[in-house]
């Protein structure tokens, strides 16, 4: 009885990521992948910077 | 020149760029038969094509720079742009294969607008080609950017002209609808617009990274 009264409520949890077909991962993974390459080309020119600048 | 040096322009285009995943996946789009969800494909797969134009552009006025002035680094400058833009030519043909196995059932389906955009591949690997084969550095720089500028209104007519005056089963040719006729809503313009710029900026700093490279390769070799 206990158990058939907790499910009739709905329980607040950290569902965001899991609604809508769970879209909110598949956008999480692209922009790690993003993030990742965006600071990898941040760093090529920094490292062209230096070199440049030792000319 | 010394835009190509400073980073707000690539903060910007990071920037944008995580907006068009963000909003890309989560906006509304227009509910259509067969497309369904890939509609979303056109924020990551048009700007892949407009990408390539922007540096092809730079590449093509950087060769008449060169014709006009004889500057060497505008010779690089030109190699190191159309580079880029093959990339992104490349980038663009594997993403429209995807998207066509599911749109049209076949990664490859002799469409015109995919034979034409193959063509004008060949167009600018034939370009790579024909400036390794010469030696001599000035001679290479004359030709191939005479060739440069003899390929990019070819490559505009095989992409842009010729399928649409054919039937193809490329939205915006014969008679398909354009995306930017009937399929396309005001939601998807606020993600589109802002991804063609960002893609843009992003290849030009890719360019510039390989052209900043290859000066110091020049210059190294111009000293020994």
């Amino acid at each position: 009885m206990a158990v058939k009264a907790q499910n009739a409520q709905p329980v607040e949890m950290a569902d965001k990521m899991r609604s809508e077909g769970k879209i909110y991962v598949v956008i999480g993974t692209i922009v790690i992948v993003f993030t990742g390459l965006a600071i990898y080309l941040f760093s090529i020119d920094r490292r062209l910077k230096k070199i440049e600048k030792e000319k | 020149m010394r835009f190509i040096y400073q980073t707000w322009w690539k903060v910007l285009a990071v920037v944008i760029i995580f907006y068009t995943l963000v909003a890309g996946f989560l906006l509304g789009v227009p509910r259509l038969p067969i497309l369904h969800e890939t509609i979303r494909n056109t924020y990551f797969h048009v700007p892949m094509w407009i990408a390539m134009f922007t540096v092809f552009t730079i590449s093509v006025i950087y060769s008449i720079k060169y014709l006009q002035t004889g500057k060497e680094e505008y010779d690089l400058i030109a190699v190191e742009a159309a580079n880029t833009g093959i990339f992104f030519f490349v980038l663009g043909l594997i993403t429209g294969m995807l998207w066509a196995k599911y749109a049209w059932g076949e990664y490859w389906s002799n469409d015109p607008k995919q034979n034409s955009a193959a063509i004008a591949f060949l167009l600018y690997c034939a370009y790579l080609v024909l400036r390794n084969s010469i030696d001599e550095e000035q001679k290479r720089a004359k030709i191939s950017a005479i060739y440069n500028i003899f390929a990019f209104p070819v490559m505009v007519v095989l992409i842009m002209v010729l399928p649409r005056m054919t039937d193809s089963l490329h939205p915006g040719n014969g008679g398909n609808p354009a995306f930017g006729k009937l399929d396309m809503d005001n939601r998807m313009r606020v993600v589109l617009y802002p991804a063609f710029i960002a893609w843009s900026l992003m290849a030009v700093w890719i360019a510039t990274i390989r052209y900043r490279i290859r000066l110091i390769e020049y210059k190294k070799n111009a000293i020994n």
